[in-house]
């Protein structure tokens, strides 16, 4: 049976089965699009909690540090209320769409690249700020210099959190309902397929979810070794 | 004022008024007063924690003292620094990407490629600048700092435990920098290499300044017992 269900489910990828590719392209969409997102705020808030000085400075860095650790349920749970009818942003009808889907990703991402960009770049920061005195560097060049030395590490950092984010499933079911055709990704349908007994199909989105995991990993190695090559790893 | 003999070019003046430095409570360099106006190599000596980096910290302004202040006279306005480090900070680029990131005048290639080849990196212009040894890494902070045409070069043990062929080189470029009349101060842990570069030198001990005289009768007739002892190779506490 479990063979059965194997070949059944390599039969749907391999003929592009139409469902299992409008679920794939859903989920791709979603969590890039929160991935962007989360990169263009995520890259600014990390940067100004290593280099800018201001009080509370430590306690931002806490927060964003706790927030990584954030249970994407509860995650779910917030966005769920913050965008219910009756919740203070019910009006604009984002429940049960990919929208809401993004914005729930959005929350759980952007702690982990803002917090692992001001990990990065508080260790170069200290390390080149005497310098850049001494040569009088202004301090969008410091910034630049700063983004493009660290650029190794931040790109591990946002394949990390596209990585959480692709994968994620407890959020993105509370937030999108998980509806077939609109708001079903590969996490939450897997999560349905396999709860209904539709075992190949449940394996063939995991397969495809895995091969897409290995190969967010194998890009971090890639990374890794040519970061090795120039000392920054 | 004094002038150097042959450009009419008036030297560069350094003068430390009553400068203290408190760090974590404690006095670290305590009513230095300094006026430094010999041209050429200025060789600050004195044991281990003497204070000499912070001296040279605070002369470069990446710390300000406590009290007391620091100035410069000679030149049309304050003196163009460079400064380079005991550990060489490098950016993590290749070796020429390095010298153009401090390349504020658009130099040409031939100019930067001219300045490495005077610490022997031509070859390596495109490696790494962090895969380089600790001696090339330091002769490449030299280039990277003269490159920038400075007035005054403050040096921090440039040459601690490096390779001879890369302090040789070391100390040649600091030779030709004071030939273009560019004034430095040097911290040096080796009384050898002190002998060799200095026209004058500051001694410290435990953030004061014990002597200040040129450098002929410093090395001859120390007048203090720690300058005695400190030339002597005993351990000076
Ligand atoms: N950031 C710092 N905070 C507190 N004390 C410091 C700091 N930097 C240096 N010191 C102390 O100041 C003294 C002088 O340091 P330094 O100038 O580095 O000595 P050296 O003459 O060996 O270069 C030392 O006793 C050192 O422990
Ligand atoms: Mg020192």
């Amino acid at each position: 049976m479990l063979t059965e269900a194997f070949s059944e489910a390599f039969r749907l990828i391999l003929s592009a089965d139409a469902d299992l590719f409008e679920i794939l392209w859903l989920s791709v969409q979603v969590s890039l699009t929160a991935l962007l997102v989360s990169i263009v705020l995520g890259l600014p808030i990390g940067t100004t909690l290593a280099i800018a000085n201001f009080p509370g400075k430590n306690v931002c860095i806490t927060v964003i540090n706790s927030l990584m650790g954030m249970p994407p349920v509860v995650v779910g749970l917030l966005v769920y209320l913050a965008l219910s009818r009756s919740g203070p942003f019910g009006v604009f009808g984002l429940l049960y769409t990919p929208s809401a889907m993004v914005i729930a990703q959005v929350l759980l991402i952007t702690p982990i690249i803002a917090a692992l960009t001001c990990q990065v770049m508080d260790d170069l920061h200290k390390e080149y700020r005497d310098l850049f005195f001494s040569l009088s560097i202004p301090l969008n060049k410091a910034v630049a210099a700063y983004l493009w030395d660290a650029r190794y590490s931040l790109i591990t950092a946002v394949l990390a959190g596209f990585g959480r984010a692709i994968s994620e499933v407890g959020a993105v079911m509370i937030v999108g309902g998980n509806i077939d055709h609109l708001t079903r990704v590969m996490t939450t349908a897997i999560a349905l397929e396999t709860s209904r007994g539709e075992l190949s199909v449940a394996l063939g989105l995991g397969i495809v979810l895995l091969a897409l995991a290995l190969s967010v990993n194998g890009l971090v190695t890639t990374v890794r070794s040519r970061a090795r090559y120039y000392g920054c790893a | 004022m004094r002038e150097t003999r042959d450009s009419g070019k008036p030297n560069l003046q350094i003068s430390v008024n009553n400068l203290c430095l408190d760090m974590l409570g404690s006095r670290v360099l305590d009513q230095i007063d300094l006026t430094i106006d010999q041209p050429g190599v200025t060789m600050i000596l004195g044991p281990n924690g003497a204070g000499k980096s912070l001296l040279l910290k605070c002369i470069h302004g990446l710390l300000s003292p406590t009290q007391g202040s620091i100035g410069f006279n000679g030149l049309n306005g304050n003196p163009k620094q460079a400064m380079v480090f005991q550990k060489p900070v490098l950016l993590r680029r290749s070796v020429m990407d390095n010298m153009r990131f401090a390349d504020q005048d658009r130099q040409t290639q031939s100019e930067l490629e001219q300045a490495l080849d005077s610490v022997q990196l031509l070859e390596k212009r495109e490696h790494p600048a962090t895969q380089l040894s600790g001696g090339e890494q330091q002769r490449l902070a030299l280039a990277r700092a003269l490159l920038t045409k400075p007035d005054l070069l403050l040096l921090d043990e440039p040459t601690a435990s490096l390779d001879p062929a890369s302090v040789l080189i070391i100390e040649k470029l600091i030779q030709q920098a004071t030939r273009q009349h560019i004034k430095s101060i040097f911290i040096s842990h080796d009384i050898g290499q002190a002998r060799r570069l200095s026209a004058d030198v500051i001694f410290l001990n435990r953030g004061l300044v014990i002597e200040y005289s040129d450098a002929a009768p410093f090395f001859f007739a120390p007048h203090s017992n720690e300058a005695k002892a400190f030339l002597s190779g005993e351990i000076v506490l």
